[in-house]
């Protein structure tokens, strides 16, 4: 059994990989994640760090050609990574929902709006589709914001992105799930319309009380929505706390250096970079995954991963800077 | 707005009816300047449509029977009485193309039916689970492309007997091939659609994912192939009823018809050849529409 830090999810250990024809991709190295019920959770990193493949993880929909290797995910006390595709299916979009990046790409192009709402509701609910169910379709409409009479019976190519958007969050939200995950959700709109989006799901879900995992790489956007944030490299996250303590006090130089290539209204110094570009993961750096960008790395950030630790409370790191032991060892 | 709508007058209706289709109605009026533009697929409907009437008008369009035998009207040549002529039971050619035309517009109608039903749910169900599903159905898919159509459909009515029914049957177990290869590819390109994730997400089952998410994606493709094989269909059909493996005398199938008339070909040159006539006519017919609809259905020469 994974050690249960949060009451509603927790995540351990979790490895995930790609069989490809360029060799295996290893895309989750250990991931370790875990949040309570109604709290905000922001995962934060670069494209291509395994946030989004973290997201599929939980909702068990990681296909061919990859696979969960290592690792469990609890959801509650069920045990998400042992159970079958059948049970599954009645966790998906009952108890947790997503919301997926390109709002217009998820809607099928050849069917009603409407329709697409009712077949989740449906499913959610255990009903047929009928009038029940589409009394429900228009109800969820007007609470995401959208004059149902038009919009019930368009095609998704006749919304716009913000609009897609909204459909999207209604459908995701019609079960009252207990976990939404959210990846990417404002980064193919514009950015009038995703302080609308982030509003919008903000005011849902304080009304509603559900849990959100928030996958984004805006910092901007994870600071303004989210209790706790999780930072991630390489399929590794590096950084857990409040995200008032991420942003006043980070402490792993992943996080500082995404913190000071973060351009702001009134900054009069350089933006810095990080150097160095984000590892192949087919041939991954050994241990640390960031040690050949990191300017303060040690003979042992080569060796092994740094395991998770606390290093005041609710605030985890994986960095061998801060384990007094290990500075000694430090040969720079 | 609903009610808005009630309280106006039908001319009002219409005209609001005509403004909200203002677009489908654009387009069509382009399809049909396209359809206009290329004067072969023009000629290709105008066969078929003359082989759709002659099929369902058969009985107003001849007086004779196209079964009934007059032997003392045998072989007589084309006349103002019998403009094909007659054959050698004194049946009247022409009579007997006419409701030929009904025997291979329904030959076609089952055989489209059966061959797509096979074909989709083989091609869909291997491009959609992938992996094992994939390699088999698609060897089997490969087995029955790897014989030569005619003869794998003349081996299929010898086992099964020679007649009608079983001809279609044949026809449709050699042509399925087609649809299930191009199902397989369009199901593989849908399958990896951020919207099918999404309706993952919300818990569908593959049965419905299949049936309403996949399935209408993948079909258009199959139906545009299907009007250009109607051809091809017919030219089998025909192929068999020549052979004597297809619909068995007395029906008027036109390739039974031909074969008929081969021993009196050098002497009654017409028993033969006015039928092979409308097989050529109506394959052309098809090949040109079809030709037409590609063109037409093409977003890279609709300008």
């Amino acid at each position: 059994m994974p050690k249960v830090r949060g009451n509603l999810l927790n995540i351990s250990k979790l490895k995930v990989v790609f069989y490809t024809y360029r060799g295996i991709i290893k895309a989750l190295n250990g991931v370790e994640l875990w949040m309570n019920k109604g709290e905000r959770l922001g995962i934060v990193g670069e494209t291509g760090c395994g946030k989004s493949v973290t997201a599929l993880s939980i909702m068990g929909l990681i296909e061919q050609p990859g696979e969960i290797i290592e690792g469990d995910i609890l959801f509650e006390d069920k045990l998400l990574t042992s159970m079958k595709e059948n049970t599954l299916i009645n966790i998906r979009g009952k108890e947790i929902s997503m919301i997926f990046q390109e709002p217009n790409a998820a809607l099928n192009p050849v069917m009603k709006v409407g329709f697409q709402i009712a077949e989740s509701i449906g499913k959610a609910k255990n009903k047929k589709i009928g009038k029940e169910v589409y009394a429900e379709v228009r109800r969820m409409l007007e609470i995401a914001g959208l004059d149902w009479e038009r919009t019930i019976n368009l095609y998704p190519h006749e919304l716009s992105g913000g609009m897609a958007q909204r459909v999207m969050i209604a459908m995701a939200l019609s079960s009252n799930p207990k976990l939404l995950i959210a990846d990417e959700p404002t980064s193919a709109l514009d950015v009038t319309i995703q302080a609308q989006i982030l509003e919008l799901l903000d005011e849902l879900v304080k009304k509603l009380g559900n849990a959100v995992i928030l996958i984004t790489h805006d910092m901007g956007v994870a600071a303004e929505f989210c209790d706790k944030m999780a930072v991630m490299y390489a399929g590794n996250m590096v950084e857990y706390a409040r995200t008032t303590n991420i942003f006043e006090n980070p402490h792993h130089p992943y996080t500082r250096g995404l913190l000071k290539a973060v351009p702001k209204i009134g900054r009069t110094d350089e933006l810095q970079s990080i150097p160095g570009i984000v590892p192949d993961l087919v041939n991954p750096p050994s241990g640390c995954r960031f040690h050949p960008r990191c300017e303060s790395a040690m003979k042992i950030c080569r060796k092994d991963f740094p395991p998770l630790v606390e290093i005041k409370s609710g605030h985890y790191i994986a960095c061998y800077l801060y384990r007094k032991e290990n500075i000694q060892n430090a040969d720079t | 707005m609903l009610n808005a709508v009630k309280n106006i007058g039908q001319k009002e209706k219409i005209k609001l009816f005509l403004e909200q289709r203002k677009p489908i109605i654009e387009d069509w009026k382009h399809t049909y300047y396209l359809w206009k533009s290329t004067p072969l697929a023009m000629l290709g409907t105008v066969i078929i449509f003359i082989f759709l009437t002659t099929a369902i008008f058969a009985p107003l369009l001849t007086s004779y029977s196209p079964t009934e035998q007059f032997m003392e009207e045998r072989l007589l040549p084309p006349s103002s009485q019998h403009i094909f002529g007659t054959d050698q039971y004194g049946r009247d050619i022409f009579s007997r193309v006419v409701y030929g035309a009904r025997v291979e517009v329904w030959i076609i109608f089952i055989v489209s039916i059966i061959s797509v039903m096979i074909g989709v749910i083989v091609g869909i169900a291997a491009g959609y689970f992938g992996g094992a599903a994939d390699e088999i159905l698609m060897r089997i898919t490969d087995m029955f492309l790897a014989f030569p159509r005619l003869i794998l459909a003349m081996v299929l009515t010898a086992v099964l007997g020679p007649n009608l029914t079983n001809t279609m049957i044949a026809i449709s177990l050699v042509d399925w091939t087609v649809y299930a290869r191009l199902g397989r590819a369009e199901a593989m390109k849908v399958k990896s659609q951020p919207y099918i994730e999404a309706i993952r997400a919300v818990g569908a089952k593959n049965f419905r994912i299949i049936a309403f998410h996949v399935l209408p994606m993948s079909i258009s493709p199959v139906i545009v192939q299907l009007t250009l094989r109607m051809g091809t269909i017919i030219l089998t059909a025909a192929g068999l009823g020549f052979l004597g493996l297809g619909a068995q005398p007395p029906t008027p199938e036109w390739g039974a018809i031909v074969s008929d008339g081969r021993s009196y070909l050098v002497d009654q040159w017409w028993i033969s050849t006015f039928p092979g006539m409308a097989i050529a006519f109506v394959v052309l017919g098809f090949n040109l529409l079809g030709d037409g609809i590609r063109d037409i259905l093409d977003p890279r020469l609709r300008r």
